[in-house]
Formats: structure tokens, sequence, C-alpha cells
């Protein structure tokens, strides 16, 4: 084949507007996503310069990172800051004719969840949100991208922003996944490695069978955290899990359409032979469940390791970095992971609160109780991730268990609602980051996987979920 | 925007590395509407106790750096949340410069839409700063976005990297959404065939 090009090539060669000389490339940007929090200046800003939105139906709005998880908390918003922001995007939205999923709405959820589920996410576009959890899209063959407020005004003036091109980084793990190793396993490890910073100014394409074996939850729970190690966006080649996955959804083509859509996906994976910038390839045999120690999402270990000694640090820099996490953490360099006791557990948020999150710690909370001394909360990704799984029973497990079901949202990843840690209390969480006070001032977050998250609560302290008996069962 | 040219400032040193925007801007002042007055709540959480006590070995509170416009950091400032509030904050609170060895990409393109110059200095080169801005009292140094050079006039003298065209924005002050509307024609012809490509659609 002359002149092969990556999946990232072929979609950004799609978007291309102009290229004036001497400046960035104008890329055409086929849907935003736009929720409460990062939109009201953008709007703000189209009415102060007189603009208007140039495309209302390349957009779509929903509200999630303010919104409280229990039904009479969400109908009645205490937070008067937080009730405002979110009645001006439903204003915004009537303005200028954006389509809002609002509160009270059965497509509400995460904007990251109910993207691709509604079958507005495809392959091949070009996916912006004021969210860098936005990269979770390009599970799809989509470029996806987070994105500030200013460049959230850009898109809503123009559809289009101005880009320079990313380098590519192909990820390849090859191989097996062992039990009990996730995709949320696959990304702590592959973050461990490069580091935070490990793919700055960077596209990853993440490749290789064991990537291509994961079922599409799993392969947006990897693209999503691809800025967790500075990526731009992640990517993942469009195959026949893509396709059933979206065939039939509520905006997904019909008829001859989808054949239609179907032939120029199908095109899209990275030919044979192309090159990328960097590559890297990870054995799956090698990868284990890991636990995160540490206030960043690089600082990860096997949960069968101790928390390490900053002793080991390669410069002084980071020497002085760790030893302030672990202060921070209140952890001993040394202290076994498996021995680490939580207070609070939180199963939720747009990296591993989708339907097969939700089943795979129902799974291991069947039949259990939830340790005495902690707290357990399960919040669906959206309203049709919470509709199916009470039609699955995955509620009364998991309250019969003793975990809290909520109501769809961010809930406690980010702490904008009423659910935080309260200062010094330990989490072992399933979303994205663990930066100081993320979930709450003086919180601290252990990232692990839904199956690990559950087995933390019901053990009281993190386990080794190889270990673990698994009632399969019980899920129908 | 304010134009930025060249910058002689008393430099600040905080000394770490991955500084997250959730540390630079903490969550709970992310719900306001507006565009002003985030300046008081830089490094919110790490200024000031639970009880609102000033935390007096944190930096920013040092009274040596009042008045700092220019901050030099560890490697990976700005990781983490794509919020633009960060970028508001520094900038409300006087800062026009930040040196570090990395910058994350969301921040960086967040800085550079408010005035804000992020200048990328090798490692050893930031630790030197950082050494000199800690010990060496009122410590000024130069960014010269102009001439693409940091200078400390006592012998530090670093060039630096940085793309033209975003150069040619600070420098003159430029909006990005009336740059691109020189190429609404362009746009205008693009969009048509584009819009008939319905496996692109959102809808």
């Amino acid at each position: 084949m002359s002149n092969p090009k990556t999946l990232f090539e072929k979609v950004w060669e799609q978007h291309v507007v102009v290229e004036p000389k001497g400046e960035p490339t104008l890329l055409y940007i086929d849907l935003q996503l736009l929720h409460e929090v990062t939109s009201p200046q953008a709007f703000e800003g189209l009415r102060l310069a007189g603009r208007k939105v140039r495309r209302p139906d390349r957009s779509i709005a929903t509200v999630d990172h303010n919104v409280p998880t229990t039904l009479e908390g969400r109908l009645n918003i205490v937070d008067q800051i937080a009730a405002k922001q979110i009645s001006t995007l439903r204003q915004n939205c009537a303005d200028f004719g954006i389509e809002l999923y609002d509160v009270d709405s059965r497509q509400q959820g995460i904007v990251h969840v109910i993207g691709p589920e509604l079958g507005i996410t495809k392959p091949g576009m070009t996916i912006v949100c004021g969210d860098s959890h936005t990269s979770t899209h390009g599970a799809f063959g989509a470029l996806a991208f987070g994105i500030g407020t200013s460049e959230v005004e850009h898109v809503l003036a123009t559809q289009t922003l101005p880009q320079s091109k990313p380098q590519t980084f192909r990820i390849s793990v090859e191989g097996e996944l062992p039990q009990g190793v996730t995709a949320k396993d696959v990304i702590l490890a592959i973050i461990g490695k490069i580091g935070t910073d490990g793919a700055t100014g960077c596209v990853v394409e993440y490749a290789g069978s064991a990537i291509r074996s994961l079922s599409m939850e799993g392969r947006m729970t990897v693209c999503n955290m691809s800025i967790e190690a500075g990526a731009r966006a992640g990517m993942i080649a469009p195959d026949e899990k893509t396709f059933a996955y979206l065939r039939g959804r509520q905006f997904s083509p019909k008829g001859d359409a989808w054949d239609k859509a179907v032939a120029e996906w199908s095109k899209l994976p990275s030919d044979p032979g192309a090159m990328f910038d960097r590559e890297l390839v990870i054995d799956a045999a090698t990868l284990v469940p890991y636990v995160s120690w540490g206030t960043s999402p690089g600082m990860v270990a096997p949960v069968t390791a101790n928390v390490p000694d900053p002793a080991n640090a390669a410069t002084d820099i980071d020497r002085k970095s760790f030893e302030r996490a672990l202060e921070y953490m209140d952890l001993k360099a040394g202290t076994p992971l498996a021995e680490i006791e939580i207070d609070r557990v939180f199963i939720g948020s747009c990296t591993n609160g989708r339907i097969e999150d939700l089943r795979a710690a129902a799974r291991v909370a069947a039949g259990r109780k939830v340790s005495s001394h902690v707290s357990a909360m399960v919040v669906p990704g959206s309203q049709q991730v919470k509709a199916q799984a009470e039609k699955e029973g995955l509620d009364r497990i998991f309250r019969e268990a003793g975990f809290d079901w909520r109501e769809p949202g961010c809930s406690m990843c980010l702490g904008m609602n009423p659910d935080i840690l309260s200062p010094g209390e330990r989490c072992a969480s399933t979303s994205n980051r663990n930066f100081e006070g993320r979930q709450g001032r003086g919180g601290r977050t252990h990232l692990v996987s839904p199956e690990m998250a559950a087995a933390a609560a019901i053990a009281g302290h993190f386990v080794d979920i190889r270990t673990w008996e698994v009632r399969e069962e019980v899920i129908a | 925007m304010e134009p930025f040219r060249t910058l002689t400032s008393l430099a600040m040193p905080l000394d770490r590395t991955n500084v997250d925007t959730d540390q630079i801007i903490p969550k709970q002042f992310l719900k306001r509407i507006e565009r002003t007055g985030y300046g008081d709540f830089l490094f919110f959480d790490w200024r000031q106790t639970p009880t609102g006590e000033p935390i007096a070995d944190f930096v920013l509170n040092d009274p040596r750096y009042k008045g700092a416009q220019i901050m030099v950091a560890g490697k990976n400032f700005g990781c983490g949340s794509s919020r633009e509030h960060a970028a508001w904050a520094l900038s409300d609170y006087g800062f026009r410069a930040v040196i570090a060895p990395t910058f994350a990409d969301i921040f960086y393109s967040n800085a550079g839409k408010n005035g804000i110059v992020l200048v990328k200095l090798s490692e050893e080169q930031v630790d030197e700063l950082l050494k000199n801005a800690s010990t060496i009292p009122n410590y000024q140094l130069t960014v010269s976005l102009e001439a693409q050079t940091v200078t400390d006039g006592r012998g530090f003298n670093a060039s630096f990297e940085f793309d033209a065209f975003r150069k040619f924005c600070l420098v003159e002050g430029l909006d990005d959404i009336g740059l691109t509307l020189r190429h609404a024609a362009e746009l205008d012809t693009f969009e048509k065939q584009h819009d008939a490509a319905n496996w692109l659609k959102a809808k």
C-alpha cells in the first residue's frame, strides 16, 4: 500500500479546513459536548461579542458535575452557587438552541457515558468537551480531547479549533490478560510505566490483542485515563465490537445509512506499515491488579507490593514529591498495600460507571456484606445504566450487601456535589484521579478497578482480587 | 488580551512536580459562572488550613515573594483537569509567566489564551532557578518573549523554544476567534462538503 496512514492521521486529514502557512491547522469539530461547569463563561463571551452558535445541531449538553446523587437532593439543590450554574446552562441551551439532557431526563448522565450510549459518539469523528476525560470517546476510533473554556467558546462560534498536529504514540498490549486483571489495571500499569507526562504532546493509539479483547466499556476505561499519562487523546481502532455496540442506538444511522457508515468506519484502522513517532509494547501476561498509593496517578503499585520508599526515587525533586505524597496519604514506606484499611468506597465515574463495571462489582459483592467500618456507594454513570442495572437486579445485590445505590452523576470523583470525603478519610475509588483533595479536602484516594473496590468494601482493606471467589451465577 | 513582550519581575519558586490544576484552583470555586475574581482562591488548600489560618511555610504566603509575576516550578505543571479557571486564577493573582521543564497540554493552551507565557527550560536550568529564587533575596528574572530568553542579570542566560504563531498572538494580544474568522470562506466550503458525510454526524 502506498503511504500507509495511522488511524489518527486518517481522522485528522478528514477534518482539515485550512492549513495557513506558519499557523496551526484549522480543524473541523464534529461534536461538542457541554456541561454546566466549563461552559457559562463561553456563552457569556459569545453574548459580549454578539456572536451566535454556528451549529447548534453539533452540540449536546447535560448536567453531571454538580448534580447531587440523591433523589431529594437533585430536585432541590441546596448549594445555591451550583444551582445557579445549572440554571445558567438551561438558559444558555434555550437561548442558543442546544439540546439539553436535564436532571429529569431519561438520557441524563455523565457526559462521557451518555455520548456513546446514545450513539452520538461515532468512529472517525472529532469530538471536544470542556473536560479532560473527553479522551474516553477515542475508544470508538474518534479523535476526542478536552479543551478549556476559551476553546469551548471558539468551537461554539466557529465549529473549528486551531490545532498543532500532535505526535503519534502506539502502545500495544499483546497477549491474554490474566484472570482478575481489568481494563483499569491496563491503564494504571501504562501510566505507572510511562509516567504522568509520558505521553504529553501525543495522541496514543492503544493496540494489540489484549486491547482488542476488551469490551467497549473496557476500551472506554483505557482511553478515559489517557490524559493521566499526559496524552492529548487516546484512540482504539473501530472493529466488529464497535459496530455491534453502536447498532440500533438512538442516534446511530439506520438502514442503508448504517451500511454506508460501517463501510466508511471500516477504512479507519491504521494501515499495515503505518509509522508512529513512538512505540511501546507491553506483555499482558506481566500485568496484575494495581492500587495507587500516592497523590498522582503514576504512583501505582501491584496490590501484592509494599508502599515504596522515597529514598529510591530517581531525583531529588521526585524524592520530595514522594515524601510529600506519603505524608498526605498518611502511609509509611514498606507497608503492604493489602494491609491498608479503608473508610469509604466509591464505584462510579466516567472511568468505571458503566453497566459492565457495575456487573463486575456486583459479582464480587453478591451474597457478602460491606465491612462494618466501611461506607460504600455505587453511582451509575447515567440514567440508562441505572435502568439497565435495576432490570438485571444489580441494585438489589448492592443494597443487600450494604452499598448505597445512587442517582447518576460525577459524584465523588471530583467532589463538586455533596458526595465528598471528610478530612483524613481513606477511599478505594474507581475514579481517575488521586490528587490531593480531589474527593474532598484532606481525603485520601486509592485508584482501583471496580472488582478491587467491591472486594475492599467487603474486606475493609485492599485484597488481591485474583484470590477472591467470584460468584458468576448470581448475575443473569 | 494584554500583549506580552518582555517582563522583569521577582521570581517565586514552587519546588514541586506534577502541580495539578485541582491544586491551582480547587473544585469548590468552579461553580461560579464569572471569568474573573479567582485570584483569592489560587492554591487555596495549600495557602490556608481548613479553618482559614495561613500556612506560613507555603511560598505564596512568604512576604519575600509578594508581587512576584514569574513562577518557577517542577515538571508537568498544570496537569489534570482542563479547567481554564487555573489560568484565570494565576492571571488574576498577578502571574504573567511560569518557567518549568514541561507543562501539560491543555493547561498550555489555556494559559496562552489568557496572556500567560509558559517557558520550557531544561531540568538543570529550572533547578538552578529554583535554588536562586529560594536563596538570593529579591531574585529578579527577565523573560523576553521577543528574544525568547530568560536572564537574571547575574550570569544566567537561557534561550527557549516557542511556537512562532503563538508568540505572534501573545505579543500582539490577539483573540483567536477573530483570527479563525479570517478563514470564513474556506470554512463555509469545507462545511458544505463535510455535512454530506452522514457517518460523522452527531444526530
